[in-house]
């Protein structure tokens, strides 16, 4: 492989989608496939976010399913995207997976290429553009739909987006959910959220959001005690990123099914 | 009809050899060292936003000398490189040696056949490994050439004085305060001193953290040399 090298009126920038195509490897899929084709592809589901007094939490559940079956039991839809950002994720799994990775690279190429980091709303608005890119795709049934949340430094509190299928990007103040499983969960939120809620508070509000959505939607994963899998659960605040350890999460949900079993 | 002058190949090379090393003398020169907890790089550099030494990938950082708007360039060309193997293959595929190789090709080319003049830069590619055994420090000269350097690294104007200052003081147990010192003093030599706001310094850390590319800030160093 050689190095990639560009004249100035020809260079990609510190974009690292466009580089890609200007190498020939163009990251979104033309599809092809016909809807049938389409059931049997995993499908990755409930993903939500919301904010608390100092930063953001976000979650998501850990199944996907292809059809009517489990197709995968410890999917991460819920990464990091930087030190003070995270992406959730929903939709068909290849190509959303494949958009997280692809959002990833691009911050960090940015930071690297320009020597600083976007601005959170910056990294909204790029998000914005890679799920508008998938559109062709989108139309033929590869929906990918994502939230984005993170901490703002320059105004300093957590802020969070989601998207529609066309790239149209919504700035949330409160919470927000997404996926199959996305009413039951953001109802629970909605009746949950208070102004300035403390980050333990956040936690359990989104962990018993993922736990009704479960409850009621097949294609949402609750918590596995039998295999030992709990859903992602993270925290952003000015510190960064703090994923939640599973063995605090069984502990909530201890507390949570002690609470329905008294329903 | 017109007869060009012929020119030897000999002189030809020697006089775009001349140039190129005229270019690079004329800029600041940096360092860079292994120590026990990291690879050390010190670069004179007064500007705080034109850099001389940044991150190219998770192990890898880069350092030039010379015409700051080549070699930054070059920093980009390779921060793509590094980018696409990675995003095609894996993170663990992507090594300084393959990169420098393609860093000495792309001088080389430029050097010998492709350019109205050679580019007045010379590269440093590091590394680093888990131990300071699996350490890599690729010097890539302007003509193309490539060196394999062990312990340190010297770049630019006056490299023999600050090697030879350097071989003096150079160990292998430095901790990063004393490692800075040492590689300022090189810089400096006895009759002139640097201020931390005179100095770039990175390290590439051996923590074992995906990102290991950090920038030693104004007061770390201006601690360190005092």
């Amino acid at each position: 492989m050689t190095m990639p090298r560009f004249t100035a009126g020809d260079d990609p920038g510190a974009s690292f989608p466009e580089l890609l195509r200007k190498v020939g490897l163009d990251a979104f899929p033309r599809g092809g496939l016909s809807t049938s084709d389409l059931a049997a592809l995993p499908h990755a589901t409930t993903c939500l976010a919301l904010t608390y007094d100092g930063g953001v939490v976000m979650a998501g559940d850990r199944r996907a399913t292809a059809g009517m079956s489990i197709s995968h039991r410890t999917m991460d839809k819920v990464v990091q995207a930087d030190e003070l950002s995270g992406v959730a994720i929903a939709g068909t799994a290849g190509p959303a997976m494949e958009m997280i990775k692809l959002f990833q690279l691009q911050l960090e190429y940015y930071e690297k290429v320009e020597g600083q980091s976007l601005s959170l709303e910056g990294k909204a608005n790029q998000l914005s553009m890679m799920v508008r890119s998938n559109l062709p795709a989108a139309m033929q049934g590869f929906v990918v739909v994502p939230i984005f949340a993170g901490f703002d430094p320059l105004i300093g509190r957590g802020r969070l987006w989601d998207y529609d299928p066309t790239g149209g990007r919504y700035e949330e103040h409160d919470f927000v959910a997404t996926g199959s499983g996305s009413m039951l969960a953001g109802t629970v939120l909605r009746v949950g959220w208070r102004q300035n809620l403390s980050r333990d508070a956040a936690i359990d509000l989104a962990s018993r959001a993922l736990w009704e959505a479960s409850d009621a939607d097949a294609a949402t994963g609750g918590p596995d005690v039998l295999r030992g899998i709990y859903p992602i659960v993270a925290s952003i605040d000015a510190t960064g990123w703090n994923r939640v350890a599973d063995d605090s999460l069984v502990k909530t949900y201890e507390t949570i099914m002690g609470e329905v079993r008294k329903r | 009809m017109s007869m060009p002058f012929y020119v030897s190949p000999e002189q030809m090379m020697k006089d775009r050899a001349d140039y190129a090393r005229k270019g690079i003398a004329r800029g600041r020169a940096l360092v860079a060292m292994q120590t026990p907890s990291c690879i050390v790089i010190v670069a004179e550099n007064p500007s705080t936003t034109l850099r001389k030494v940044s991150e190219i990938y998770d192990r890898i950082a880069f350092a030039g000398v010379g015409k700051y708007n080549e070699f930054d360039q070059l920093r980009v060309a390779g921060v793509r490189a590094a980018e696409l193997r990675g995003y095609q293959y894996s993170r663990n595929d992507v090594d300084a040696r393959s990169l420098s190789n393609q860093y000495a090709q792309v001088l080389g080319d430029v050097f010998s056949t492709m350019g109205p003049k050679p580019l007045e830069v010379e590269l440093l590619v590091v590394e680093v490994g888990d131990t300071p055994a699996n350490d890599r420090l690729f010097h890539v000269l302007y003509d193309g050439t490539l060196l394999d350097e062990k312990n340190y690294c010297v770049l630019g104007g006056d490299a023999e004085g600050i090697g030879k200052r350097l071989a003096a003081s150079y160990r292998d147990d430095f901790d990063l305060a004393s490692a800075i010192k040492v590689a300022v003093a090189a810089l400096t030599g006895t009759d002139r001193t640097l201020a931390a706001a005179d100095l770039e310094v990175a390290t590439l850390a051996r923590t074992g953290k995906r990102r290991a590319f950090t920038r030693v800030l104004d007061d770390a160093v201006a601690n360190a040399l005092r």
